[in-house]
């Protein structure tokens, strides 16, 4: 029977590898998008997870939203990603480094 | 259900998303040369905003849409604050957009836009409203600091904004995805931040609560931009545009408060205790940090982000207190933050013309022989900034050590003026700069001469003398608003 701890652990297992990927990641911005997206999945699982339960529909709701926004975010990031590639032809991690202080 | 009474409730916001609507309809539909009115419509549609917010007051407290929405005395102080930062900011953007050829519909909506934001989420009553107006604030704000494309600095400075943003918006809702499990476990889960203040004394899972606590402290951080949790501050403020950088520290500031407030209090407040000691050790990491790495810069926006950090540090120093005279403190100081973060940035916004970004501290080599009255209003933004009295900066900063030392953290207090002696340096340094030093030869410093900028500039920056002196009502009012 999987209970609710297993999927609690999924999700931390998720969530730590998004965050693992944005900070290991040297290569290339595409990779911080999946990152963020696969983050965001990790937390949805909570979600869901917790709202069926316990037995709650809340839970299930604020998933519906996550995703809707994720989608929004993935729109910008990736249009951020089309200016910096036009502006510098390159989307390599370690190049962007033109501000220090 | 839903009332016409909850939609009454929420009228400025409903207000501003069809106004923004039309904004971008007008644009769309605008002959080229009659684009630059859109300037003068959005700053009526604030104002009007502004209205709507104050006349439509109520008496006491009210929630919408089944407390998904507060509408307090809280959140009115911070709306009309923001809403009235983002006014001048767009007087003060003027001249700046029409050398870049950027004035146009975009940046007026998108400012727009993360104002809708800013309003949900200093009125947010839910998990999921607090979620949707931060998102909404920070998906404007990534595409704002892109605006000028062609540039080779936004867009880096936008990619490493929006990553840094989607990734502490991830620990927030990571923690609020176990606070929300936590709630259930031993009661009925909520995403209500009212029914959230109590979850401590039943639940049967403290432990995940905590988690969820520091991960919402994580995300909370990272949107105040407190140092560890700095990073993208100092490359969002130099590479965004002037305007936008305006923007980034003024409204997001005082919403930023407002959501460390909505979460902290309304829903954590019951953990007082746990989150006092994380967010004292935020503070003094953040003045640490703010004030140190501040001294060498030699880009004054630059400078500026350090100086940001330092004082998020000392607007947790009020919210680390963790009562409601902290609180009246800490919002004190974000409102006096925006004001000062405003005038020294339309400073610089006053003398950047085409082809030249006023953004060096070495830009303003003897600037008073120049524009006397220019350096006359840097000098008071960079006093006021420092926290020399009898400006407004120095009323903000005592009020917050005294919270410190009445809520027993008198250390804090110690190191917070510590700091503040040493964040004098490089305010003084600015101010030296611009009084004892030569111009350079062939200098091509000049004011802008748009009247509007001017006069609204000069009233802003005297603003803060004049607050310092009558500080009186405004804390007052912060005072009630927190119910003292």
């Amino acid at each position: 029977m999987i209970s609710l701890a297993h999927y609690i652990v999924l999700g931390a297992v998720l969530f730590c590898i998004a965050v693992a990927g944005l900070f290991i990641n040297r290569k290339n911005v595409i990779v911080l998008l999946m990152s963020i997206e696969l983050m965001l999945l990790a937390v949805n699982m909570n979600f869901v997870a917790f709202s069926r339960f316990l037995g709650d529909v809340s839970g299930q709701v604020f998933v519906f939203f996550i995703l809707t926004v994720a989608a929004a975010e993935a729109a910008i990031g990736l249009a951020i990603l089309v200016l910096l590639f036009r502006t510098r032809s390159t989307i390599n991690i370690a190049d962007i480094d033109s501000m220090k202080g | 259900m839903p009332t016409l009474n909850d939609i009454l409730i929420l009228l400025p916001e409903f207000y501003l998303v069809a106004a923004a609507c039309l904004l971008l309809l007008l644009d769309a539909f605008m002959k080229p040369a009659q684009r630059p009115l859109l300037h003068w419509i959005s700053i009526a549609v604030l104002l009007v905003a502004i209205y709507l917010v104050i006349a439509g007051q109520p008496p006491q407290a009210v929630t919408a849409f089944g407390s998904m929405f507060v509408r307090d005395d809280v959140a009115e102080i911070l709306k009309v604050f923001a809403l009235g930062t983002t006014a001048m900011v767009f007087v003060y953007a003027r001249p700046y957009l029409i050398d870049r050829k950027l004035l146009g519909g975009e940046f007026y909506t998108l400012m727009i836009f993360a104002v809708i934001g800013i309003m949900l989420l200093v009125s947010a009553g839910n998990l999921v409203t607090v979620y949707l107006g931060l998102e909404l604030l920070s998906l404007s704000s990534y595409a704002l600091v892109a605006l000028n494309r062609d540039a080779k600095l936004p867009p880096e400075a936008a990619i490493k904004y929006f990553v840094l943003g989607a990734l502490a918006s991830g620990m927030l809702l990571y923690g609020m995805s176990m606070v929300y499990g936590a709630s259930g476990m031993g009661g009925t889960p909520s995403l209500d931040l009212a029914q959230l203040h109590n979850v401590m004394s039943y639940t049967t899972a403290p432990t995940l609560l905590l988690f969820g606590l520091i991960f919402m402290i994580v995300g909370i951080g990272f949107k105040l931009g407190a140092a560890p949790f700095h990073m993208w501050i100092p490359d969002v403020y130099q590479g965004a545009p002037t305007p936008v950088t305006t923007f980034i520290a003024s409204g997001s500031k005082l919403a930023a408060f407002g959501m460390a407030y909505r979460l902290l209090d309304s829903g954590m407040g019951d953990l007082s205790q746990h989150w006092q000691l994380m967010l004292a050790v935020l503070a003094v990491a953040s003045l640490a940090i703010g004030n140190l790495v501040a001294i060498v810069q030699t880009n004054l926006k630059r400078m500026l982000a350090y100086s940001t950090i330092s004082h998020m540090g000392y607007l947790l120093l009020g919210l680390s207190a963790a009562g409601p005279e902290g609180y009246a403190a800490a919002m004190f100081y974000a409102i006096c933050y925006a004001l000062m973060g405003v005038a020294a940035f339309g400073v610089m916004l006053a003398l950047t013309r085409a082809g030249f970004e006023c953004e060096e501290i070495a830009d303003l080599k003897g600037l008073n022989q120049k524009s006397p009255w220019m350096a006359f209003l840097m000098l008071l933004a960079m006093f006021s900034l420092a926290g020399v009295p009898p400006l407004f900066g120095f009323w903000a900063k005592v009020l917050v050590l005294e919270a410190a030392i009445h809520a027993d953290m008198l250390w804090l207090a110690i190191v917070g003026i510590v700091f503040a002696i040493i964040g004098l340096y490089y305010y003084l340094y600015v101010v030296k700069v611009m009084y004892f030093d030569k111009p350079v030869e062939g200098s091509v410093l000049q004011v802008q001469s748009d009247r509007p900028l001017r006069v609204v500039l000069s009233l802003n920056a005297l603003s803060l003398l004049v607050l310092g002196l009558y500080w009186g009502p405004l804390l007052g009012w912060c005072r009630r608003a927190f119910g003292l």
